[in-house]
Parts: C-alpha cells; structure tokens; sequence
C-alpha cells in the first residue's frame, strides 16, 4: 500500500510535466468567455473611478491650482501669486473670526448631542412596549431638510415675534437678540443641529447597545451593581468605539456648517456683523459675493486641513484613552469588573 | 399505581417549566422593565421632535401675527390652503417639485448602479490590484468633497451647464460610501460557490452580475437607496450655486420663499412654505420609516 503509494509519481502512464502546456485551440466562443472574465471585473468598477476622478478628486487637486493664483470668477485666471492668497486669508481677521465661530458651533452642538443621544439610546435600550414606534419618533426630525429646520427655527428664535420671545416675555425677563449677539446666535444654530442630529445618533449608539451581551449586565446585577452603575461600567465602555464614530462623523459635519448658519439671517452672510459666519459662509463670501476664487479656494485648503488635524486629533484622543484604561483597575472583582477590563481593553 | 406511572412523565416537564421561568424571569431581570419615568422621558422627546413641525403648521394655517402667543398655539387655523396659494404664486413650487424629484431620482438611479457593479466586483470577482483599489475607495470616502465647489462651478460653467438639471445630477453621480457599503453587503451575502457554478453553467460575467448578484443584493441597495434619495433632496450649498431662482429645487425655492417679502416677510407664509417642502419626505418617512431606522441602525449610513 505505502510503496504503490510512493511509487506512483513514477507510474509511466503519469503523462511528464512540460514547463510549458501546450495551449489547447480555443474556439472564438471560449476566447470570448476567457477575454470576458478576465476585463470584466475592471469594466464594472472603471465607472466609480472615472467619474470619482472627475467629480470628486479633480475638483479637490484643482481647487489647490486656483489657490495659487490671483483668480476672479468672471475675469478667470491672473498672476501667479504663490502662497499669497494664504497669507492674505490666513491674516484675514474675519477668518479667525469665521474659526471661532464655527468652533463655538460645533462645540455647542457635539457636547449635549452626545450626551443626550447616549441618554435616549440607554432609555431604548430596554423591554420597551412599542419600540418601533418609539424608534421611529425620535428620528422624525432627521427628515426636515437643514433649508426647512433652518427657515422654522429662525422663526422660533425670532427676537420680536418668535415663540421664545413670547415666552420670555411672559416670564418678565430680558429679550436675547437672537440674531444679534453672538452666544445666542450659535446657540440658536447648534440647536437646528441638536433637533435633527440627536435622534440620528441615538439609533447609532442604541445599536451599539443591543450588541452587548445580556449576561454581562445579569452578572453585574448579581454582584449588585445597581442600574447607573451599570450604564458607566459596562454601557459606556462597551459603546466607546461608536461614541469615537460619531464623534469624528459629526466633527467631519460640524466643521463644514453652512446651510444653518446662512439661513438664520439670509439676507446676510453669517449675521449683520459676522456673529455667526462660519468658515464655510466665509469661503462663499469671498467665491461668490466677492468673487474671489484664488483667496476662497486657499480657504477650502486651509479649511480641508484643519478636517484633517481635527481627524488625528480625534485619533490621538482616542488612542491615550485606550492605553490609560488599558492600565490594571485596582477594583476589579467579579465578573462585572472583568468585563469592564475586556470592554476597553477591547 | 397511576401517580407511579405519571409522575416520572410529569417530573421532567415540570422541571423544565421551572428552568424555563427562571431563565425567563432572570432574562427579564436583566433586560430591565422599563418604568412610567422612561415613557414620560420618551414622549417628551417625541413632543420636543415634533413641535417645531407642528408649530409651523399650525402657524401656516392660522396668522403671522399668532407666532408669539403664550403658550404657543398649537391648534391649526382654517388659512393653510390660502397660505399654500400664496407660497405657489410667490414661488414656482411645482416646478421646484418636480426638479427635486428628476434630481434625486437620477442621482439615486446612477449610485445604486455603479455602486453595485462596482462592489460585487470587490466583493466577489479576483482581478489585480483589487485590494489596492479598494484602499482607494476607503481613502476617498473621507475626502470632504464640499471643499472642490469652486473647479466644479468653473466647469459646470465652461459647459455652460449653469441653470440646469444636470449641473446638480452628474456631480452626484456616484459616491465612494456607496461602492463600499455594497462591497461589504456582497461579500457576506452571495456564496461563492454560486457565482462558480452560474460559470459552470456558461453564464456570462454579465448574466452572472444580472442574475446572481442584483437579486442577492436588492435589500442593501433598497437601503443604499433611501439613504441616497434623502441627502439629494435635503442638499442645498450645490443647487444655490448653480440652479437659478427660475428653475429651483423644492430646498433652493424655500429658501427664497424666506427671503421674500423683505423686511416684513409673511411668516405664516414661510411657515407653510417650510411644512409643504417636508411633506415629501414626510410621506417617505410613512412609507419606509422602519427601513431608514433599520439602516441606521446596521451602521448602513455615515453621518
């Protein structure tokens, strides 16, 4: 058994091994077929990459070209002029105004979105009766366009005739020029984002949620962890890689603001006295209003790495996080706490 | 002599009934029951998602004059069809209407279809440099495409495409999410023995995609779908740029809905102009609602 075995390589039926098999004749239909398999997986992605090309990359690498010239909507293409253009935005104070402001935004925004979706997701994490429904009625207003939600809460925050004049009226306090001073104004806006983007990130979260294994939280409960000591040592550490997406996503989002902003006062560009231009209004300032293309075009530059920086930053965060709970936790005890460690380390 | 025979029948069952409620009762325990405080905290948020809608409904169909009642009203006037006449003669809403739809609708159309073309061949089909390439997507996926307005009114306008439907169409034509999202969906779903033996069976590369993949995918492009139509319809930046006021979008037409009237804009007005640009949407929502919250939920979306 074990000799014929061996022997058979050498069996002289075996027909010998030439480096190079002779290439049987295809017919025109099986050249056809072979010609077929081998193009077509390129064919069917050349599409996407041809049209991203021309729609997505070229614009970008373009915009950097116009940024080094001094370049006029209407008159088109002028001097060579360098880096100037990012000097002059750069040096610009309505620039760091625009930074400030969207900053200010973002931050107004992204903190209590985070915490309340993180709150509601937990409120629908449970034996809910009509969970559907309930699912479904906090994402209702992801589906009002930025232009409606920003046309309805200008009205709502309309200093004379809105709503919360009215309310604050009858209370006997102090009108707040909404769209007149600066701190209101971005909570004004930061609250348009808030009402559409909360519900939106809680079903994020939420998922992250049901993912955790039951167990988990019945063992914690044996060891009496009560129901918030649960949320913090399993909840939030088991979520921390979807809270870090949202947290990029809506950073991404926050930093290229533009629709609300505009349309809080549309006559104006981000307010009377640009208490609210962000620094995308500013760049449609300069583009369209002032024609400006070199210096709006050195503004997305400057604006797409600043999104950049804001990314590695976010990494970094989230990495120091990482390694300062990767550290022994002198608590441990039972299960619940094993899997507090699992949870980060992980 | 029958308690004998019986009781060695009805032991394991009733034992099982009891593990089972334990088991059941601890499953409980642990997936909390939530209390009376929960729904509270959960109809207040609905109320808070709903009111600025239905605020402005109830405005649009009452007076400008009633917006700063306290509290607010919050009961609907007899005047929201008069107030639509107005926004329809203020506005050509119909015609905003219908460019939403043709725009939206193209867009969705050309990224459902490239993107699954182009993800079954990631997903399934081996060719060189695929893993490279679809490095590339990923990398591109991150790419703020916002930033790239000022070359792409510049050609748009070299086209002279200014004004037009296909200045806001072929700018969307295809997104890298896309590509990925239908990549990851096929990779799982279709088996590879399948498409193996639709070859076997002298099925070309194209029948192949029509008939194996398009079929197997369907869910995730449905999904892909929704997600699609809905940023077409809400973007605005793009339309205002190259759309003109005489050939809108419903967005582009709201905003200048808003900005008409000057200093002393009819609020009612714009209230109902903003509840009729949400109604198409609103009826999407009716209609697939579980389906958007699903997709969110399978991380289907980026925000």
């Amino acid at each position: 058994m074990t000799s014929s075995t061996l022997t058979k390589p050498s069996h002289p039926s075996t027909p010998p091994r030439s480096p190079k098999p002779a290439k049987p004749d295809l017919t025109f239909k099986q050249k056809l077929a072979r010609f077929d398999y081998r193009v077509s997986p390129y064919l069917y992605i050349a599409p996407f990459f041809i049209l991203f090309a021309l729609i997505g990359i070229f614009p970008i690498a373009y915009t950097l070209n116009v940024s080094l010239y001094d370049w006029h909507l209407l008159k088109g293409q002028g001097d060579f002029v360098g880096l100037n253009n990012y000097v002059e935005v750069l040096s610009d104070p309505f620039f760091w105004n625009a930074f400030r402001n969207t900053i200010s935004i973002f931050l107004l925004s992204a903190i209590p979105q985070l915490i309340i979706a993180t709150g509601l997701a937990a409120l629908l994490d449970q034996a809910l009766r009509g969970k559907t429904f309930w699912r479904m009625s906090i994402l209702l207003p992801y589906i009002v366009a930025p232009v409606a939600v920003a046309v309805i809460f200008a009205q709502i925050f309309n200093q004379y005739h809105g709503p919360v004049a009215g309310l604050l009226e009858a209370f006997g306090l102090e009108p707040i020029r909404w769209a007149f001073d600066v701190l209101p104004s971005h909570f004004a806006i930061a609250s348009m984002v808030n009402w559409r983007w909360t519900g939106y990130n809680a079903l994020i979260l939420l998922a992250a949620m049901q993912a955790i294994p039951r167990d988990v939280y019945e063992s914690a409960a044996l060891d009496g962890a009560n129901k918030i000591r649960r949320f913090w040592s399993i909840t939030v550490p088991m979520i921390r890689p979807t809270l870090i997406f949202v947290v990029i996503t809506s950073t991404i989002g926050g930093l290229q603001i533009f629709t609300e902003p505009k349309l809080f006062d549309g006559r104006t560009n981000g307010g009377s006295d640009r208490q609210f231009q962000t620094i995308v209004l500013y760049l449609y300032e300069l583009a369209f209003p002032r024609r400006d293309f070199g210096r709006a075009s050195a503004t997305a530059w400057i604006l797409f790495l600043i999104i950049i920086l804001a990314g590695l930053i976010n990494f970094a965060i989230t990495r120091a996080i990482r390694t300062a709970d990767a550290k022994p936790v002198p608590i441990a005890s039972g299960p619940a706490a094993a899997q507090r460690a699992k949870g980060a380390a992980s | 002599m029958t308690a004998l025979i019986t009781t060695p029948k009805a032991d394991p069952d009733a034992t099982r009934r009891l593990l089972d409620s334990e088991r059941r009762s601890r499953r409980k325990k642990a997936y909390e029951r939530p209390g009376m405080l929960s729904y509270a905290l959960l109809a207040a948020f609905f109320i808070g998602s709903a009111f600025p809608l239905w605020w402005s409904f109830v405005i649009g169909s009452r007076q400008s004059s009633d917006t700063n009642l306290v509290p607010p009203a919050i009961v609907p006037g007899p005047n929201f069809l008069d107030k639509a006449a107005e926004v329809f003669a203020t506005v050509p809403f119909w015609q905003a209407l219908a460019n939403s739809i043709i725009i939206s609708g193209a867009i969705t159309v050309s990224v459902v279809f490239f993107s699954t073309l182009a993800g079954y061949s990631f997903a399934k089909l081996r060719f060189r440099a695929s893993n490279g390439l679809l490095l590339a997507v990923i990398a591109t996926m991150a790419i703020p495409t916002q930033l790239g307005i000022i070359p792409l009114f510049m050609l748009m306008a070299e086209w002279h495409w200014i004004g037009t439907l296909q200045a806001v169409i072929v700018p969307g034509l295809v997104t890298a999410f896309g590509v990925f999202f239908m990549r990851q969906y096929l990779v799982d779903v279709i088996p590879d023995e399948l498409i193996e033996a639709a070859r076997m069976d002298g099925a070309s590369m194209w029948g192949t995609f029509w008939h194996v993949a398009v079929p197997a995918a369907r869910p995730a492009m449905a999904v892909l779908a929704l997600f699609t139509f809905m940023a077409a319809w809400t973007d605005f930046l793009w339309p205002l740029l190259v759309l003109g006021p005489r050939n809108p979008s419903v967005q582009t037409a709201l905003a200048a809905l808003s900005a008409s009237g000057g200093q002393t804009p009819d609020n009612s007005m714009v209230l109902a102009g903003a509840v009729l640009s949400v109604i198409p949407l609103l009826i999407l929502f009716i209609v697939a609602g579980k389906q958007l919250v699903a997709g969110i939920m399978q991380g289907a979306v980026k925000g």
